[in-house]
Parts: C-alpha cells; structure tokens; sequence
C-alpha cells in the first residue's frame, strides 16, 4: 500500500470518534455523530434484540439504544454513570451507541485504512470497515449501518 | 415555476370542489344563478390556468364544458335530468384531466371524446348552430360589432392603404380622439409616444375647436392632432398596427400618404385653421407636467416619468387575505414541538410535586396557568390540521355514480354532516377505505331496481355518507337501504374458505364480522368493481391504523351500516398508565371497557393452565401483558393482579392483567418506526411526565379474534406468552 | 415606480401576474375579485388596473365600470385579461371602458410591451 506513488493518491481526510469497549478501541466517523450523552435509563423494548438496550429520550426524539460491547461479541454491558452514549444518525435513523468511554476525536486519512486482520471473529469482522493504526494502538472503524438492529421480518 | 405549477393544482382541487358542489345542487334542484356562475368560473379559471401551463387538452376540454355551462346561465339551455349527467360526467373527466397533467401525464386521447363531442353537440343544439361550439357561443354571446364613435370604417385602414407598405414611408395621420378614447384611460400622448418608437414622429395640435378652456371639459373631442410618421426600415406592419389596437372605434383616424411617400397618394389639404404646436415634439408632451391638456388631470401619476418619484412608503405593499397555505411539514413541527411544550410542562410539575411543600402558592398558581395555556395552546394547534369533510365525501358522489353505471343499479350519495371537522391525514387516508366500502354498499348491498320494486322500495337506492362528531371523536357512518348482509351465504363462504368449521355455532354479530377476516372474499358473487383484490380486511387495517375502530351491522331487506369511528386528530390518545413488570405502559382507553381490582375478579383456572374470567355468564380469556410482551416467564400471580377488560374491534373480549393502575391521561404519540422498528404488541410509545418513555400497547394485536392464531402464536416463537385460541 | 393593481380570482394567475410584473421592475398589489379590487383601489393608487373577467361577487366588467364612476382614479389605464380574443370581446371590452386587454395564457415579454405601451 505504502508505495512511491504517495503524491499522486488522493488524501481522503476524516475526523473520527475514538471510543473503547472492553479496553479495545473503536472508532466511527464524526459526520455520523450528532452529540455525545452520560448514560440515561432507557426503557426496555419487548421482543427486541438483545443488544438492544431500549429506548431513551432525547429531547422528545424516541431513539433506540444498542449496547456496542454486546452487538460486538463482548458481555454485556451493566450501564452504569461512567458509560456514555454517543448519538449518531445513520441514513434518517437516530441511534444511540452505549459505549465504555469516548477517548478522542483525531482526523485520520481514509485510504490509509487497512483492512481488518485475519484473526478477528466473524462477528467482529462484519462490523468492521477497517483499521486505522496509531503509534501504539490500533482502532477499529466500525460499520454503523451493518451494527444497526436489523429490521425484523414481521409475519402478516 | 414549479411552485406556480404546483399552486395551481391545489387551486383545480378547490376549483373542483366548487364545482361538484355547484353540481349537486343542481342535481338536488337547490341551484340558482349564482350556482351556474361559480361553475362556469370554476371551469373557466382552470382553463385560463391550463393555457398558461400548456396543458392543451385541459383546455380544450374546459372550453367545451364551460361553453355548456354558459348556455345554462345564458337561458339557452334547460338543465333536465340529462344535462346534469352529462355535467356530472364531465365534471368527472376534467378531474381525471387534472390529475393526470398533474403527474405530467395525458388521458390517451379517446378517453372522454365521447364526453367532448356531447358536450359540443349539447352546446351546439342549445345555440341552433353546428361546428365548433366553442366559436358559435363567443358569437352568440356578443352583440354585432359596433362603433361606438365615428370611426373610418369602423376598422384601421389597412397599413398599404396608409401608404407605407415599404416601411419607410412617410404618412400624415389625423387623429382625433372621442370622449370615450380618454374615458377608457387612454393618453394620447402616450400612444403619440409608442408610435414615436417605431419611426420619426412630428405632431402637430389643432386647436381650432378647443373653446376657452374654462368653458367646458377639455376631453371633450375637441383637440385633435395632425401626425407625420416615418416608420424605421426593422418595424413591421404588426407592430404599427398594434399601437392603435386599443383605440380603435374610439377615434377619428385618417391616414394619408404625403407627397414624400414613394407611390403615394397626393397629401390632404391641411385645414387651414390648424396651427403648429410650436416645438411640442412628442417628447415633450409626455414630459409635460402633471395637470397639462395632454395628460389625464385626473390621474396625475400617469404623467410621471417612470424613472421619477418614488413611491410613498406608506403604501401598502402585500395583499391581505382571509387564509394563508402553510406547508403541512410547518404544521406538523409546530404540533410536534406543542407536544414537547406539554411534556415539558409535565415533568416541571412533577418536579415541583417532589419539592417540599412548603414552596409558595404563587408557583402553583402560575403552574396551573401554563398547564391551562399549554393545553389551549396544544387544542389550536391541532385545529390547525383540521378541515371539513365536504371534499372527501364529495369524492364519494363520482364512486356512487361509477359504480352504479357499472353495476347496472340506481343510486344516488346523500352525505350528512359535511362541515364535519377531521385532521387532515386523517382525511386523505380515508378515501381509499371509503371508496371501497361506497362500492361494496352498491356492489353487494343494493339490489337492482326490479328486485327493490318488487320489494316495495324506491328503484334507486340510497347511500348515506354521514360524519359527526360524538364524544371527542369523529364518527362516519356509511350506510345503504339494500339487502342487507346474506348471513346463510356468507357462513357458507367462510365455511368453504376454512375459516370457521360448520359446526361453530356463530351469533348474527360473529357471521357480519366474517367479512372483516382476512381471506375472506365472496369471489364468487364479487363483480370486478368491488373485488380488486381488497377485502373489508383491509378497510379495517386501514382505519386501525388511523387509530379507528369499524363495525358494522345489517338489517335484511333493510340494509347494512358500516360505521367508523376515529380520533379528532393522530397525534395524541387518551389513555391508562399501567405498571408491568416495573415498567410502565399505556394502554388506551378506547377499547377499555372495565378495570377489575385484585381479588374482584373471578378467575378460572382451566386445564392447561389457562385462566380465563367468569363476567356475565361468559368466559373472557384472561392475558398477562408482561408475560405477552416477554418481559417475565412466568405470570405474576393473577391474584395481585388488576385486570382490564378490552373488547377488541370484532365485538371479542378479552382480560389484560396488569400489575398495576395508575392514572388516565393524555399522552403524546411518538413513533416508534422512524427510529427502529414495527414492535409487535406496541403500537406506539409516549414520553411521561418525568421524561422516562412509556410504549404504548396494541390491544388488538394481544389477542386473536375466535377462529385466528394471534401474533404470539405464529410471529414471535421466543415469546413465553402461554395463550393459545384456535 | 410604476405600480399596478391585478385584480383576478384564481390565486394561480395572481401569483403569476404577481411574478411577471415584479420581475419587470413594478410594484404589484393584488386582489381577489372585483369587489376587493374597488376596496383596494383608493389604497393602492395604481398607474395601470390588470382584471380577469370572470370573477365572484363583481365580474371584471363591474370592475371596470366602479372605477371609471369613481373620482381620483377614474381614468386609470385598464387591462382586461381574456382568454377569448375576438373582436367581440375587444368591443365588449371597450363599452366597459377597458383601455385595452391581454389574451390568456399570457407571454411575460408580451405583457409587459402592452403596460409599458399604456403607462409612462
């Protein structure tokens, strides 16, 4: 990927949202993040996934709420004061992401992104665009759509 | 343009309510004049809206339609029975017209030529005339061309007669202008002015008859002037001829060549009383100062330069109007954010209740007030969304008269009722239901006219569109004096489809509800109007997803009502807070029929473990919400539990044990689906007071009517919800 | 500025005459029918009167004929909005005492030619 040809590729700058979930860090695009929360109780949801934490509300907006560390292959997440929930709009969908911490907004290129190693579980490598590697870490991108409650088929 | 494009569809809308409305007067025999007029006008505006779009064959069309309608005015033609059908019809196809330039679409061009050519032969039979009707009114409707003042041949001379066939010849115009020339606001300066543009232009006033000017108006046709022209060598014929277009037959005008004209005619003697105007170039006349012989004394502002004084600030600029359109999204966000205001007021109640109380009576006062003004202000807004029901149902009158040709019966819409407000949403989403229950009242209800003779009813039936409101709802009776429901038929229907066994022992009630069951189609004795692959299934989805409930009931040999009922407006539900495996939901009030403390209620327990509760002889199947909506295993001990007695849209009952009640209230929809997904069992959610969501229960998806599998059953495998109907 | 009154029931035309001469540099009042016009007239003190012919409650005609009997105005430039263009309407036009009229559906360029032909 590094080759001599540096100058001619195109620079394709982002400003990324560096999170962590069980130690490990994750990241997702800013344009994607509308605001960052403390964590809220929510409100359970029957018959929901159980990553789905349920939903909160936010300012009026009824938003469902899904547990990273859980949808991502870890445990479950115990929501508790020090967990944050970032607010993100995917496509016309507003979700929340419970995750541990938010660690750092950092601007990242795109096409430096490397692809997700080989030894990650199936789970994790569907929910993952990619890698971006920083001096001493390595951050998963995560795919916020494909990370999304998939829209249950209801029998007529 | 395209917004111009879009107002103006809107506008036909209107313009056709106005004229169906004007149509059914006609139709009951309540027209008068004016009923004629505002048709015409109705037509007439959106032919002149159609020209302006290009939209040919609305036009031509609304030209032969308002050509008829000008003969009714007119006296030229009696409105009998075949008339009014023949408007009816073309009221029809004009909407059709409508709609499909709408979507930027035309009819194919034999659909309504049948409608045209009658139209056209109507008019013409009514003006004794043939060919295009359209020409044969506009000449029966105006008098025979006539001056009014003396004018050379009553007409322009012909531009070779003026002598300047080759553009650049010179001509000597004598003009003289009557009192009506100023009287219709014409300034001859100003046409001395437009004719200067086109060439070189000497005037020459004749004072020889204007009398001292304190003797008498100075309008009076006393000036005339004396024009020498040279048109330039780029102005056509058209063009000089159009600057005395408007004052034809309100002047004198002789037009002669003078002896610079090439080929001309010998110039005309000048009148030897005819003096110059000494330096009066056209130029300077229309500089000339307001209250000067050649401006109008009376308008004064005429005379000014365009390029002079501005206008007075003063003056009011915008037009004032009774109503304004307003993008419903506006609407919705200020409903929305209405919504918000009253949950905000909520949970600052709350809060205050948590404080000691000791705080001062003054914040409770104010509180109360915001409370009051909130809801006010909420009530209004929702008004906002509300219109009258009048142009759905007159939608309706074209379905009945449809489906009756079609159906070879008579039949005529009576609607009731019409000022009926309904929220907007709620409105256009009924016309589909409505449409299809109208063609089912005619399809199936109506008998054909010997079989109503026969029976000692008028030939043509009668369908009753109805709207009221009653008890903070909207109430929309749809009601026909046909037959009434084949009970025997349609038990045999339902038996042959599997959905009942024919055994069941099924009530009148039971057997009427069948045709609400999905798969329920009398196939067989449907014609192809009211089949189209819609059941009343489907009405009844239609209406419950509006929040509404549908019932219907039948007298034979009298007829069947279909009556639906819905909220005022679909954004808030009167409800009952209840407490479920520590969470709270609502549940809505419309279908509760009682609530049962713990210990009132007489529970069965059957030998499956079911439960089920002994009430007035019958036994209600009793459901526990929190093991439904999985959120226990196990059913809480029925004994500690409230029971709430719901009686779903099809008349059958069922018991939702909760474990707890805790208030009625209104409550705010929120949906869910915008940012999720349909949840099974909920139909909505609500914020509460101290802003915590509460999800709000679909009380017809807990339980299955007789003779269905419930959701539980066949959706939601995972669910422990341990009540099973077949 | 010139200033110009249409006066045409169909909100379509309104905002379409309101487009045209806006553009073309006059100041446009509107009203919705004869009667609204005769209200506004003193107010808006036009230079040149736009009407549409047919209209509820006072057609163009009765338009026409309050303002040619009424005082200040009354000999304000008038144009009738037509969709008909046979010399019987432009006589029918004339005895109303319209100044002159412009047939439906109407050219921008051609529009404004006309009112400049009838105003200074």
């Amino acid at each position: 990927m590094h080759d001599t040809q540096t100058e001619s590729r195109t620079v394709n700058r982002v400003e990324i949202v560096c999170f962590t979930v069980e130690d490990q860090d994750f990241s997702i695009e800013i344009s994607h993040v509308l605001e960052i929360r403390g964590w809220t109780s929510t409100t359970t949801l029957p018959h929901a996934p159980d990553f789905v934490v349920g939903m909160m509300n936010l300012r009026g907006i009824v938003l469902p709420v899904v547990d990273l560390s859980l949808r991502l292959g870890f445990g479950k997440t115990e929501p508790g004061k020090r967990h944050v929930i970032i607010i993100a709009q995917i496509d016309d969908k507003i979700v929340g992401f419970l995750v541990d911490a938010v660690s750092d907004i950092i601007t990242v290129d795109e096409s430096e992104m490397q692809a997700t190693p080989e030894v990650s579980s199936s789970r994790t490598q569907a929910f993952i665009r990619g890698v971006h590697s920083l001096d001493d870490k390595l951050v998963r991108a995560i795919d916020v759509r494909e990370v999304l409650p998939q829209e249950a088929p209801l029998s007529a | 343009m395209n917004d111009l494009n879009q107002m103006f569809f809107q506008e036909c809308d209107d313009l056709l309510e106005q004229l169906s409305s004007g149509l059914n007067d006609l139709e009951a025999g309540t027209g008068d004049a004016e009923t004629v007029n505002s048709m015409f006008r109705a037509v007439h505006s959106m032919k002149g809206g159609a020209g302006a779009f290009g939209l040919d064959q609305m036009v031509s069309f609304a030209h032969a339609f308002e050509n008829v309608l000008d003969d009714i005015r007119s006296n030229r033609l009696v409105v009998s029975a075949d008339v009014v059908n023949l408007l009816l019809t073309a009221s029809d196809h004009l909407a059709d017209l409508v709609e499909a330039a709408s979507q930027a679409a035309e009819l194919p061009p034999d659909q309504g030529a049948s409608i045209l050519s009658d139209l056209k032969h109507v008019s013409n039979a009514a003006n004794g005339t043939s060919g295009d009707a359209g020409q044969a009114v506009a000449e029966a409707e105006e008098p025979a061309f006539q001056p009014t003042f003396l004018a050379l041949d009553g007409d322009l001379p012909a531009l070779d007669e003026m002598g300047a066939p080759e553009g650049n010849g010179t001509v000597e115009i004598r003009f003289r202008a009557s009192p009506q020339l100023f009287a219709n606001g014409h300034d001859p300066a100003i046409l001395f002015r437009s004719l200067e543009a086109l060439g070189t232009l000497e005037v020459a006033a004749d004072l020889s008859a204007l009398a001292p000017l304190r003797d008498g108006p100075w309008s009076d046709p006393a000036l005339s002037w004396t024009l020498t022209f040279t048109a330039d060598d780029s102005v056509d014929e058209a063009a000089i001829r159009e600057v005395f277009e408007f004052v034809e037959g309100l002047c004198e005008l002789e037009i002669s060549a003078t002896a610079t004209g090439p080929g001309g005619l010998p110039p005309l003697p000048a009148p030897s009383d005819m003096a110059p105007l000494s330096d009066a170039t056209s130029a300077d006349m229309i500089a000339a100062p307001p209250g000067d012989n050649l401006s109008t004394p009376e308008h004064p502002a005429a005379a000014v330069p365009a390029s002079g004084a501005p206008a007075p600030a003063s003056r009011p600029a915008s037009s004032r109007t009774s109503t304004i359109r307003v993008d419903l999204h506006r609407v919705d966000r200020l409903i929305n954010l209405v919504g918000e205001l009253v949950i905000a007021e909520a949970m600052l109640r709350q809060s205050m209740d948590e404080m000691p109380s000791s705080a001062n009576s003054g914040v409770d006062e104010a509180m109360s007030q915001l409370k009051t003004l909130s809801g006010a202000i909420q009530e209004s807004v929702m008004a906002i969304r509300a219109q009258p029901v009048r142009s759905l149902f007159q939608r309706m009158s074209r379905i009945v008269r449809e489906t009756a040709r079609e159906a070879g019966k008579s039949a005529r819409l009576v609607t009731l009722g019409d000022a009926t407000e309904v929220d907007k949403t709620v409105t256009e989403r009924l016309v589909e239901p409505l449409t299809h229950m109208i063609r089912n009242a005619i399809d199936h209800g109506l008998e054909i006219p010997e079989a109503r003779r026969s029976a000692g009813k008028d030939e043509r039936g009668t369908v009753t569109l109805e709207a009221s409101h009653r008890s903070g709802r909207v109430v929309i009776l749809i009601k026909d004096d046909g037959a009434g429901i084949n009970r025997e038929k349609v038990r045999q229907i339902a038996i042959e489809k599997g959905l009942i066994r024919p055994e069941d022992d099924l009530s009148d009630s039971d057997i009427d509800n069948l045709l609400f069951r999905p798969g329920f189609s009398t196939a067989g004795e449907i014609s192809n109007l009211s089949g189209r692959g819609v059941g009343m299934d489907v009405v009844r989805n239609e209406i419950q997803s509006l929040g509404g409930r549908v019932s219907l009931q039948s007298v034979p040999g009298r007829g069947t009502s279909v009556t639906v009922s819905l909220p005022l407006t679909l954004a808030v539900l009167e409800g009952m807070v209840v407490k479920v495996a520590d969470q709270s939901l609502i549940v809505p009030t419309l279908p509760l029929r009682e609530m049962l403390q713990p210990g009132q209620a007489k529970v069965h327990t059957l030998c499956d473990g079911d439960n089920v509760l002994a009430l007035d002889g019958e036994m209600v199947p009793i459901k526990d919400l929190g093991a439904a909506l999985g959120f226990r295993s196990t059913p809480m001990c029925l004994g500690k539990q409230s029971l709430l007695l719901i009686e779903g849209d099809s008349g059958h009952r069922y018991a939702l044990a909760v474990d707890g009640i805790a208030e009625q209230r209104e409550v705010v929809i929120k949906g869910l689906e915008q940012n999720y997904q349909k949840i099974p069992g909920i139909a909505a959610a609500t914020i509460l007071g101290d802003g915590k969501i509460a999800l709000i229960v679909d009380t017809d998806q807990m339980i299955a009517p007789p003779g269905q599998g419930g959701w539980v059953d066949r959706a939601w495998p995972d669910t422990t919800g341990d009540v099973h109907h077949a | 500025m010139t200033r110009i009154l249409a006066v045409d029931d169909s909100r379509t035309m309104r905002s379409m005459l309101q487009q045209a001469l806006t553009g073309a540099g006059f100041e446009v009042e509107l009203a919705e029918d004869g009667v609204d016009g005769l209200e506004r007239l003193e107010a808006a003190d036009p230079d040149l009167i736009i009407t549409d012919i047919n209209m509820p409650r006072l057609d163009g005609f009765g338009f026409i004929d309050g303002v040619r009997k009424g005082d200040r105005i009354s000999s304000v430039p008038i144009l009738v909005l037509t969709t008909e263009s046979g010399d019987a309407l432009k006589q029918r036009a004339r005895d109303a005492g319209a100044t002159g009229w412009i047939v439906k559906p109407f050219d921008e360029e051609k529009l404004v030619q006309i009112i400049q032909r009838l105003v200074v």
